[in-house]
């Protein structure tokens, strides 16, 4: 009974939440290193797109919500998504135009981009706080459990009691099919082979008539759409914040880079490696070893490795350590 | 001639690294470029592909000038190059090289891939291979492969025998003479000099980014004065 109450312990409290938030960092991470590998700079607007991409479906929800129009079990989120992409895509497509392809005409070097992209940070952070205001918003309607802790004790009878929100599961689902798609267009079709192609070798793409045009279009909608699902997911899951979209930055980067960057199978796994650091290392175990150890030997702390305002620094020391120790990543294989 | 290109003169930021400098080439001939290193031979290649901005000089391909026209728009024209450095996809497989080499044209995708697992064994055995892992010779092999998935008219090929052993050198130099067969303008330029000359119709011997010498492959090879310039006596 305490060995399986133990279990249910550390599902409720850190296989779940880190399922569910390393799906959210995947798709960020694997947005990150799709912009690093086809238009090769570090996007720090990433972050901020994310937001902007989330505001949007939030404001087409309250939109739905008022003509009464929602998807009843489900977030009416889901049903702005589609939107909340559209215009994503939009305002890349503004700042490509507009900003990164004089910068690309140049040839300027990546350090120059990432200033760029800290401008084009500011801009949409300063866009997203006016146009919704800086505060949280908790946008999620619809059935929020499919199970509650209070009903599955009662159900299986033990002490701990596992949860089951409805954005977890819509989370992890949403990830896997976008994910499913992704890596199939990347691996079997040609216009997804031709990216990875222009992603490894520029030159040699140019000579085998490849449209750096239309791989530098693609990147830009593809990376919209990972920008739009992963906030939206983040959003519903916990709230929406802009500020916390920017920090989220860390995170993610993190996951990039863990992943090798340009590398989206590392970045996949990257942010399922960053999740589960952060929430593994700052829960508290006390009570899982209270079940696991003999009477009597109960730790009297409450063996928190780190407290959870420090979560960032985990992000951060894990960042550092694979920049000095494997700065292409600690996964082996192919980068985009 | 097929493709020829006549008085080039270009470089790089003002500097002209090639002057004057005249090729031709014709369907089912090999041609070389030869010469000592940084003469300019891979920035003749780039000149004619029109990677190079050109002071002056015409390019043309079957009758048709093609000087003001794009690389892209040359390649579609039938032209295929393979580089000096950075010629395969190494992050790709050994086949998703081919196809993208098929980018352009993939309607006989099957049977040109068929095709080129004939003329490069190597290749159908390690198709499933990411380029990066083949050996040296192996991965020109792919290079080449690549550039002729287009089915081209002209291929140009940037010292496809560096880096190789002997043996390797001279199995890739069968394959190119292979390709010879199928009426392919080649034109090429080579550091293993004598060994090209061997295998070619012509050559041009190209010195501080000029014509120095030009003829019929056993002439170049025979002549006294070439031998010891260039040949290694
Ligand atoms: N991208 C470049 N920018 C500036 N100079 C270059 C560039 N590429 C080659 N050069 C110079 O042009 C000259 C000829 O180079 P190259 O055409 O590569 O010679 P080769 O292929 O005959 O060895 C060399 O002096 C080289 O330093
Ligand atoms: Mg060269």
């Amino acid at each position: 009974m305490d060995f399986l109450n133990s279990i249910i312990l550390l599902t409720n409290f850190i296989i779940v939440p880190g399922i569910t938030y390393g799906s959210q960092l995947a798709l960020g991470a694997i947005g990150v290193t799709l912009i690093y590998g086809v238009l090769r700079f570090a996007n720090f607007a990433y972050g901020d797109l994310m937001a902007f991409g989330t505001m949007i479906v939030i404001l087409v929800t309250w939109f739905l919500q008022s003509k009464g129009i929602t998807l009843g079990l489900l977030p009416t989120a889901l049903l702005a998504l589609p939107v909340g992409i559209l215009l994503t895509i939009a305002v890349s497509l503004f700042f490509d135009k507009t900003v990164f392809e004089y910068y690309r005409n140049k040839k300027s070097d990546p350090v120059t981009f990432i200033v760029v992209s800290l401008g084009i940070m500011f801009v949409l952070n300063a866009v997203v706080r006016i146009i919704i205001g800086p505060n949280d918003i908790n946008f999620m309607d619809g059935h929020k459990f499919i199970m509650k802790a209070r009903e599955f004790k009662q159900m299986t009878g033990l002490n701990e009691g596992l949860a089951l929100k409805s954005t977890q599961v819509i989370t992890l689902i949403t990830t896997i099919i976008t994910c499913s798609i992704l890596f199939y267009f990347l691996n079997k079709t040609k216009t997804g082979k031709s990216m990875r192609a222009y992603s490894n070798n520029e030159d040699l793409a140019l000579l085998s008539g490849i449209d750096p045009k239309k791989i530098v279009l693609l990147t830009w909608i593809i990376v919209s759409i990972l920008a739009t699902v992963a906030g939206t997911l983040y959003g519903l899951d916990k709230s929406f914040k802009p500020f916390t979209y920017f920090n989220n930055l860390l995170p993610i980067f993190a996951a990039t880079i863990v992943g090798g960057i340009g590398n989206p199978l590392g970045a996949f796994y990257g942010g399922f490696l960053i999740a589960f650091s952060e929430i593994g290392l700052t829960y508290a175990y006390k009570k899982f070893f209270k079940y696991i150890m003999p009477e009597g030997l109960e730790p009297s702390t409450l063996i928190q490795f780190i407290s959870t305002d420090y979560k960032f620094a985990i992000s951060f020391a894990i960042l550092i350590v694979v920049l000095i120790f494997r700065p292409n990543g600690i996964f082996k294989g192919k980068v985009i | 001639m097929f493709f020829s290109a006549s008085n080039l003169t270009g470089g790089y930021g003002g500097v002209n690294i090639i002057e004057e400098c005249s090729f031709n080439v014709n369907r089912g001939e090999i041609v070389s470029i030869l010469g000592p290193n940084g003469a300019g031979k891979s920035t003749a290649m780039k000149a004619m592909l029109g990677i190079l901005d050109l002071k002056n000089g015409t390019v043309v391909l079957n009758g048709k000038d093609i000087t003001k026209l794009k690389t892209q728009d040359r390649i579609k024209l039938g032209i295929s190059f393979v580089p000096q450095i950075k010629n395969i996809f190494t992050e790709l497989t050994v086949k998703e090289n081919l196809e993208m080499g098929a980018f352009l044209n993939d309607t006989n995708l099957l049977t040109r891939l068929e095709e080129m697992y004939d003329l490069f064994p190597i290749i159908k055995e390690k198709k499933d291979q990411f380029a990066g892992e083949l050996s040296g010779g192996q991965r020109q092999q792919v290079a080449i492969a690549r550039a002729l998935m287009t089915e081209p008219d002209v291929l140009m090929l940037d010292e496809p025998t560096a880096g190789v052993s002997p043996v390797i050198m001279t199995e890739l130099f069968e394959h190119i003479l292979n390709i010879k067969k199928q009426n392919i303008a080649i034109l090429m330029v080579e550091q293993n000099a004598r060994q090209a000359l061997e295998i070619s119709d012509r050559g041009y011997i190209l010195v501080t980014g000029k014509n120095a010498y030009e003829g019929r492959g056993d002439f170049l090879l025979n002549d006294k004065e070439i031998r010891k310039a260039f040949l290694g006596g």
